[in-house]
């Protein structure tokens, strides 16, 4: 069986900072991560090929530091990383993310054998729109389950899976053909911590880079920012509000009770109907 | 959106010069989202928000109403309507009784071909998304995810804003050559419009061209979630919330006390959720819930944009923090500069004084 990851780079949010002059992002200087909802699809990757055998070829697409994340990937267990590497790629939105994943995962194919199952994760933290899986499963022609939270069924034979998905208000239950597109759901699985055997593996292994000629695509124009049908026209600090909030005044209230029957005070006078409301709601109404 | 920085240079000077075929493509489509029979509330909020970007534009708005032929559907076009709608695109077919992918992405994009709506409008909810992904794809257009405003552009174009990585920009997001423009929003981010009891409109019914024989995905079972499992927090009217601010689990307790005298709902930050102090279904803001209460009450919260974003619906927001300059001072109405570890016990009892009725008011309820 051969299973494609699509992994991405993201920086590490927690530590992201925004010029406070500029509103620019800084980003020099940010540590990188995989995306932390990849992991989850990572892991489910490996507990199949562990399961049934065959291999986990990790993939992404980024410039040529998102390596760094694909080795992470290789020490974790993945047994072949690819990284999609072009200046053609830059500003890609999601369409065009989907269509150049899509190529290389075609190329992959062709070169390592076609997959079985391909998974995304449910989203990303930085671009956050859960829309690539979906993208690269219809570019592909492939079954879509996204939001999985267990894979209880797989056989090879008949090419069938079967999944436990979220959705609105239960779990569904569908049985599906491969190959298909997995998104797992976050908590779904505990992700492993890779064998002293994958970091050594890893340290040797090769990245195969390709660039978008590599990878097949002919026509660039769907790459990058000409492929992308979205653009970004403004990059905006949200407005401040007319004034700011009304400050309690501590020179005046100075004990913790006597601040918070001002602030009881101040609520009430803003919003008159708010204390039948309350009084309402905390008899239990 | 995943790559996308600011329009620079030859971005920026990039021209809207709509392709003589999208040129016919016309009016606003909400789609209405049912699971089980009943419409998802924020398929109404987008109907009100669709009806805003309609009449700028002078042009109709249309309900999307998808399942199988029985009174659920025919419920959902005479909600649609009460909500605004002028029409409703009735499309009736076995397949579609649950939700799946291969047959809902298949018959909303034949009826985008066939009826050329330019503008379509979602909720970012589970299946919306994994439906909106597919529908943009095979369409090749632009898909907009987690608005927080939309609004029509000096050219008629549409305006998609939403929060963007960094931790306090918003950006504003156009679909210029492609036709329909796309966009998702998250449930509650939208104010509920008015519901007019009885407001008529169209019913255009849609044949998809569906076979149950041709579509691989079979749906073995459903298992519904108990309902006590969820919080309410989403519709709740008075959320008190905590922040890092808080410093450990045990802390927090503080916000649940306060809550729990109210009758209110609690939630909190994302980072509590990281650390494992909260569970994750308590999580506001851009990546968790979107809350519309009366009163909002967040302690020891930074209100960094992803937060913000979450809780800007309340009508009156109350921030307790030790920083003056806390970003959340930016956006709430009633500020207090002090700790809120000491405050928050204080406040409990004073409102649990307050608000304790005499019997008189109990009688009354
Ligand atoms: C893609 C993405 C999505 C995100 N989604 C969300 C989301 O959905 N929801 C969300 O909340 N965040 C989200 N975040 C994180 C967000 O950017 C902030 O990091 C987060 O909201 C900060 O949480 P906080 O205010 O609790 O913590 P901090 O930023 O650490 O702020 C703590 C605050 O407490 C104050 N304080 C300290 N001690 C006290 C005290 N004793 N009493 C009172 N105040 C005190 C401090 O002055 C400070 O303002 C997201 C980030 C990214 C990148
Ligand atoms: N540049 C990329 N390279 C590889 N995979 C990606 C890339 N961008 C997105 N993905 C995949 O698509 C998923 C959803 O991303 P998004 O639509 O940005 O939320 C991610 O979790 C990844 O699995």
């Amino acid at each position: 069986m051969h299973i494609v990851v699509c992994i991405k780079q993201v920086p590490d949010s927690a530590q992201i900072r925004v010029h406070p002059v500029t509103n620019t992002i800084m980003r020099q200087g940010v540590p990188t991560i995989i995306n932390p909802y990849d992991l989850f699809s990572l892991e489910e990757a490996l507990r199949l090929r562990d399961k049934f055998g065959g291999e986990v070829t990790v993939l992404t697409m980024g410039p040529p530091m998102a390596a760094d994340s694909l080795r992470k990937a290789l020490t974790i267990g993945a047994d072949r990383a690819v990284l999609l590497t072009d200046r053609f790629f830059a500003g890609s939105d999601t369409l065009a993310t989907s269509f150049a994943l899509a190529q290389a995962i075609r190329k992959i194919g062709e070169e390592f054998g076609a997959p079985d199952i391909v998974f995304a994760g449910k989203q990303t933290i930085d671009g956050d729109t859960a829309q690539v899986g979906p993208g690269v499963a219809k570019r592909l022609d492939l079954l879509q389950l996204t939001y999985v939270s267990a894979i209880s069924g797989l056989d090879l034979e008949d090419k069938s899976i079967t999944i436990e998905r979220r959705s609105e208000g239960g779990v569904q239950i569908l049985k599906t053909r491969l190959p298909c597109l997995v998104t797992m759901l976050e908590g779904s699985n505990v992700v492993r911590r890779g064998r002293i055997e994958d970091a050594l593996r890893a340290a040797r292994a090769d990245v195969v880079a390709w660039n978008a000629k590599d990878a097949g695509i002919e026509d660039v124009t769907k790459c990058g920012l000409r492929g992308s049908p979205t653009v970004v026209k403004r990059v905006f600090a949200p407005p401040p509000r007319a004034e700011k909030a009304a400050q309690i005044d501590l020179a005046v209230h100075k004990t913790p009770n006597d601040m918070a029957e001002a602030m009881i005070e101040a609520m009430f006078a803003h919003s008159p109907s708010l204390e039948g409301d309350m009084t309402k709601l905390a008899a239990g109404f | 959106m995943s790559e996308q920085k600011p329009a620079a240079g030859g971005r920026a000077s990039m021209k809207k010069e709509l392709p003589e075929k999208f040129r016919e493509y016309k009016h606003v489509w909400v789609f209405i989202e049912m699971e089980r029979g009943v419409v998802h509330p924020v398929s109404f909020e987008l109907l009100g928000e669709g009806r805003k970007l309609a009449d700028k534009l002078g042009v109709e708005l249309a309900g999307v109403v998808l399942g199988s032929g029985s009174e659920d559907v025919k419920h959902a076009a005479r909600e649609s309507f009460a909500y605004g709608a002028d029409l409703v695109y009735l499309v009736e077919h076995p397949t579609l009784a649950d939700y799946r992918n291969e047959p809902y992405s298949k018959a909303l994009t034949d009826l985008v071909n066939a009826h050329k709506p330019e503008i379509l409008l979602l909720g970012a909810t589970t299946l919306s998304r994994d439906l909106a992904g597919s529908v943009a794809t095979t369409l090749l257009t632009g898909l907009t995810a987690d608005c927080t405003e939309l609004n029509v552009d000096d050219d008629k174009s549409l305006a998609a804003t939403r929060p963007t990585f960094g931790g306090s920009l918003l950006c504003t997001i156009y679909t210029l050559n492609y036709r329909p423009q796309m966009a998702t929003v998250r449930p509650r981010v939208m104010r509920m419009p008015e519901r007019i009891e009885g407001r008529a409109g169209r019913i255009v019914p849609f044949a998809p061209d569906l076979d149950e024989a041709n579509i691989i995905t079979k749906i073995l079972r459903f298992l519904p979630d108990r309902e006590s499992r969820k919080s309410n927090l989403a519709f709740a009217d008075v959320v008190v919330a905590g922040g890092m601010g808080l410093q450990n689990a045990e802390n927090f307790q503080l916000v649940r006390n306060l809550a729990a005298t109210l009758g209110a709902e609690f939630g909190c930050s994302r980072p509590m959720v990281q650390k494992g102090w909260v569970s994750a279904d308590r999580q506001i803001g851009q990546t968790g819930k979107t809350i519309r209460p009366k009163l909002y009450i967040a302690a020891g919260i930074s209100g960094a944009i992803q937060h913000r974003v979450g809780v800007e619906g309340a009508d009156l927001i109350v921030a307790i923090n030790t920083d003056k300059n806390a970003p959340i001072f930016d956006f709430a109405h009633i500020g207090i500069t002090t700790d809120a570890i000491r405050f928050l016990p204080a406040l409990t009892e004073a409102f649990r004084q307050r608000l304790s009725p005499h019997s008189k008011d109990r009688l009354a309820g």
